[in-house]
C-alpha cells in the first residue's frame, strides 16, 4: 500500500462522515414534512421551488399528503406503483425500434431480456444482461432506465420511512402517505443532488448528448465507432440512487462514464452518501441521534474490515501470474486502491456499478464482494433498503439478547413479539433461499452451465455471484458469465423480484404491527441499543446468520480457488 | 403519477442536464473528440513501432460494446496471454529485466478502452520509437515530461499519461 492510498482513503471517508449529519438532518426535515408546511420567503432559497413542485404534483395527481395510510394500503400503493412501472419499462423495450430517439436504429429487445431489465430496474438491482450501447435506445435509457433509477430509490426511502414511523407511533395505524413520501424523496433529495452531480461529471468529460455514435479514423488508420449518449444525467442518479446500471457495458470503468480520478471520487461519494445519511435521518426521526450513529458504526466496521481484506489480497503476490497488484480488469487512472475501494463499497451498498471487472479480482477480494451482498446489503445498503434491512437484523439481535436473559425483547420501547420475529425471519431467509436454491438449479442443468467463461471453482463463483447479486438487488457481476440467455434472464429476474418484495412486504408488516403497539418506558432492565456491546452483538448476529449460511457455497468457490491459486494451479 | 414522474425525471431532468452540458461544456459533453482522429478519452490500438502502445484490450479497442476479459486469477488463458504479451513487449522494446515492465502493460483494462498508461510504461518505449523514427531519445523524453498527468488535485488517482496525445505530439515532431 502506498502513502497516497492512505491519504485518499482518509479523505474519502472523512468527507462522508462530515456530510452524513448534514444531509441526514436535511432529509429528516423533508420527510417530517417540515418544509411542506412552512413558506420560505427568500427567492434564493431552493426549498421554495422544491415546495412549489411538490404542491403542483399533489394537485395534478390529486394526492392529499395528510391522508395517512395504514400498512396495508401503503404496501398496496407501493406494489401497484412498482408493478405499473415494471409493465411500462417492459413494453417500452419491446417496441423501441418504432419509437423516436433511437439514432443507431437498434432493434426491439427480446422478451426475456426485456423482462430481466425491467425487473432489474424496478427492484433497484440494475443487473446488466443488456449492453447499453448496443441494446438500448436513448429513449429507453431516458424514459425507462433513468426514471426507474429515481423511482426505485425513492421506493426504498418510502419503506424505511414507514418503518421509522411504525417505531415512533403510539397505538395508531397511520404510517404516512406513500405518494407524499415518494414525491418528497424525489423532489427534495434525489433530483437536486443528481443535478449537481451530473453537471460536475460533465465538466470532467462524461458525455451528455443526443448525437449519433461517431466513427473516427484512428491514428493508425483503423475505423473506431465511438458510442456516446445522454449518459451524465443517468450516471448521476445511478450512483445516488444506489442503482448501478451503466449507460455503457463497462459501466463506471468506461472512460465516458468515469473519465478522471475526480469523477471516480464523486461517484464513490455519491453511492455512499444517501445510505450513510439515512442512518442519521433515522436517529433524528425516532428522537435519538445516538441510535442512528450506533447503526452507522456497526455498518462502518463491516465496511472497513472487508475493504482491508480486499486491499491486502490485491496487493499480495499471485503465484500463478507471478505478479502482485494485478491490473487485469482495472483502469490506469484509478489504480489498485481506487478499484478495490469501489468494488468494496459498491457491493456493500447494493449499487452494483463497477469501475473494475469483479471477475478478475483475486479470489479473496471477490469473496468479500460476494459476502458483502450475502449479508443482505445491510452495510449501508441500498437507498432505504440498507437501513430497513439492518433494522431486521436489529430486531433479530434484540430477540436473541432477550432470549439470553429471559426477558421480552424491546427496541426503542416497542415490544418485539412473535409476529415481528417471524416476519424478520422471512425477510432474512427469502434472499438466501434465492441464492442457494437457484445456484443449485443452475449448476445441475446444461442451460446453467453453458454460460460459464472460466472453468474450475471460478466458474461456480460466477453463478453464485450472479444469483447473490440478483437476490441482494446489487447488480454487479462476475461478467464472464453470459447472463443474456433465456434461462438466466428469467431466473435472475425472478430472483430480483423475490429479493426485493419478499423483504419489503414483511418489513411493512412489521411497521404496521409495531405502530399499533404502545411505547413502554425504559427501565433498568431494558437492553441498551446504543452501546458498544450492542454494536458487537449486532455484528455477530449479522455474521453468524449471513456468512455461515453461505460458508459451504463459498468454500466450493472462492476459498478453494484461493488455495489452488497459492499452489499455482490453473484452469 | 408514473406519467408525471416519467416526464419530470425522464424528460425534463435529462433535457436540463443536456442543456447545461451543451452550453457550458460542449466539447466534453460531446465526447472530447480530437478532429476526426478519435476521442481524448477513448484509447486506440497502436501496433506500429513508431507509436507508443496502449494497454492490451479484451475488445481490441472496438467500443461496441466495451468490456474486459473477465478472466479469473487462476485462468490458464490469462497466464498464457500474459506471458506472451510480456515477452513481446520486452523483446520489441529491448528490455532485459522484465520486472521493469509495469503491470498495466501486460494486463487488459476493465473497459478495454483505457486511454492511459503509466509514465514508466511510456519511458520503456522511448528506445524503440527513437529507433523507428530515427530521432533523438531526449525529444521523446521531453514530450513525456510535458504530457505527464499528475494525480488530480495532488492526491486523487494515479499518475498517468494519455497515449493518443503522446502519439499526436510524436507525429508533430517527425512524420
Amino acid at each position: 500500500m502506498k502513502t497516497f492510498d492512505v491519504i485518499q482513503i482518509v479523505l474519502f471517508f472523512g468527507a462522508l462522515i462530515v456530510l452524513t449529519p448534514i444531509l441526514g438532518k436535511y432529509m429528516a426535515k423533508v420527510f417530517s414534512g417540515d418544509f411542506s408546511d412552512q413558506l420560505s420567503k427568500s427567492y434564493w432559497n431552493p426549498i421554495r421551488y422544491f415546495r412549489l413542485f411538490e404542491k403542483i404534483i399533489y394537485k395534478i395527481c390529486g394526492i392529499k399528503p395528510n391522508e395517512l395510510m395504514n400498512w396495508k394500503s401503503y404496501t398496496i400503493s407501493l406494489l401497484v406503483f412498482n408493478f405499473i412501472g415494471f409493465l411500462f419499462l417492459f413494453f417500452l423495450q419491446l417496441i423501441q425500434k418504432w419509437l423516436p430517439a433511437n439514432p443507431q436504429h437498434l432493434g426491439n429487445v427480446e422478451v426475456a431480456l426485456s423482462f430481466n431489465t425491467a425487473a432489474s430496474f424496478v427492484t433497484n438491482t440494475n443487473w446488466q444482461s443488456y449492453a447499453g450501447e448496443t441494446t438500448l435506445s436513448y429513449l429507453v435509457q431516458m424514459l425507462g432506465l433513468t426514471v426507474q433509477n429515481f423511482l426505485s430509490a425513492a421506493t426504498g426511502i418510502t419503506v424505511i420511512l414507514a418503518l421509522i414511523r411504525g417505531l415512533k407511533n403510539k397505538t395508531t395505524n397511520d404510517l404516512g402517505n406513500f405518494w407524499a413520501d415518494l414525491t418528497r424523496s424525489i423532489i427534495y433529495v434525489l433530483i437536486p443532488l443528481s443535478i449537481i452531480l451530473a453537471v460536475m461529471l460533465v465538466s470532467q468529460g462524461v458525455v451528455q448528448t443526443f448525437d449519433n455514435y461517431t466513427t473516427v479514423n484512428t491514428l493508425e488508420g483503423a475505423k473506431q465507432t465511438i458510442a456516446v449518449g445522454p449518459a451524465a444525467s443517468q450516471i448521476a442518479i445511478k450512483m445516488l440512487g444506489t442503482n448501478g446500471g451503466g449507460f455503457f457495458n463497462a459501466n463506471s470503468a468506461h472512460p465516458f462514464e468515469n473519465p478522471t480520478p475526480f469523477t471516480n471520487f464523486l461517484e464513490m461519494f455519491a453511492l455512499l452518501i444517501i445510505p450513510m445519511a439515512l442512518t442519521y435521518t433515522f436517529g433524528k426521526m425516532i428522537g435519538s441521534v445516538k441510535q442512528g450513529w450506533t447503526i452507522f458504526i456497526a455498518m462502518f466496521i463491516l465496511c472497513i474490515v472487508g475493504f482491508a481484506i480486499m486491499l491486502y489480497s490485491e496487493y499480495s503476490n499471485n503465484p500463478v501470474l507471478q505478479h502482485a497488484g494485478i491490473m487485469e480488469g482495472k483502469e490506469t487512472r484509478f489504480g489498485i486502491m481506487n478499484s478495490v475501494l469501489f468494488a468494496n463499497i459498491t457491493t456493500d451498498v447494493s449499487c452494483g456499478a463497477v469501475n473494475c471487472m469483479h471477475s478478475s479480482l483475486t479470489p479473496m477480494s471477490g469473496m468479500i464482494a460476494t459476502i458483502n451482498m450475502m449479508l443482505g446489503e445491510i452495510v449501508f445498503g441500498g437507498v432505504g433498503a440498507g437501513m430497513y434491512g439492518m433494522l431486521i437484523f436489529v430486531i433479530l439481535t434484540v430477540f436473541i439478547a432477550g432470549l439470553m436473559v429471559g426477558r421480552t425483547p424491546e427496541y426503542l420501547g416497542k415490544k418485539i413479539e412473535a409476529k415481528e420475529v417471524k416476519m424478520a425471519i422471512v425477510a432474512v431467509l427469502a434472499p438466501n433461499f434465492v441464492i442457494l436454491a437457484f445456484t443449485a438449479i443452475a449448476v445441475m442443468i446444461p442451460a446453467g452451465l453453458s454460460s460459464i467463461l472460466n472453468t474450475g471453482p471460478h466458474g461456480f463463483t460466477e453463478i453464485l455471484y450472479a444469483f447473490t447479486s440478483a437476490a441482494a438487488n446489487n447488480g454487479s457481476a462476475f461478467a464472464g458469465l453470459n447472463a443474456n440467455t433465456n434461462f438466466y434472464n428469467i431466473m435472475l429476474g425472478i430472483g430480483m423480484i423475490i429479493g426485493r418484495f419478499a423483504i419489503i412486504i414483511p418489513v411493512m408488516a412489521i411497521a404496521g404491527s409495531l405502530s399499533a403497539k404502545k411505547i413502554v418506558p425504559q427501565s433498568s432492565g431494558t437492553f441498551k441499543t446504543d452501546s458498544g456491546l450492542f454494536i458487537g452483538l449486532l455484528i455477530a448476529v449479522i455474521l453468524i446468520v449471513g456468512a455461515l449460511t453461505h460458508f459451504p457455497a463459498l468454500s466450493l468457490g472462492s476459498i478453494i480457488e484461493h488455495f489452488l491459486m497459492l499452489s499455482g494451479k490453473t484452469f | 403519477m408514473l406519467l408525471l414522474m416519467t416526464i419530470l425525471t425522464g424528460i425534463l431532468y435529462t433535457l436540463l442536464i443536456t442543456g447545461i452540458a451543451q452550453l457550458f461544456f460542449p466539447t466534453k459533453a460531446n465526447g472530447s473528440f480530437i478532429q476526426n482522429i478519435g476521442s481524448e478519452l477513448i484509447g486506440q490500438k497502436f501496433v506500429s513501432d513508431k507509436y507508443f502502445w496502449s494497454r492490451p484490450s479484451a475488445i481490441n479497442y472496438n467500443p461496441l460494446p466495451s468490456g474486459g476479459t473477465n478472466y479469473s486469477m487462476t485462468s490458464k488463458k490469462l497466464r498464457d496471454t500474459t506471458f506472451s504479451i510480456e515477452n513481446n513487449f520486452a523483446s520489441k522494446n529491448m528490455i532485459y529485466n522484465k520486472s521493469e515492465i509495469p503491470n498495466e502493460m501486460i494486463f487488459s483494462s476493465a473497459s478495454g478502452l483505457d486511454p492511459h498508461i503509466s509514465v514508466q510504461a511510456a519511458k520503456l518505449q522511448i528506445k524503440r520509437i527513437a529507433k523507428a523514427r530515427n530521432i533523438d531519445e531526449t525529444k521523446i523524453q521531453e514530450i513525456i515530461t510535458k504530457l505527464k498527468e499528475p494525480r488530480q488535485f495532488f492526491v486523487l488517482g494515479e499518475e498517468r499519461i494519455n497515449v493518443l496525445l503522446l502519439n499526436l505530439s510524436l507525429d508533430k515532431i517527425s512524420k
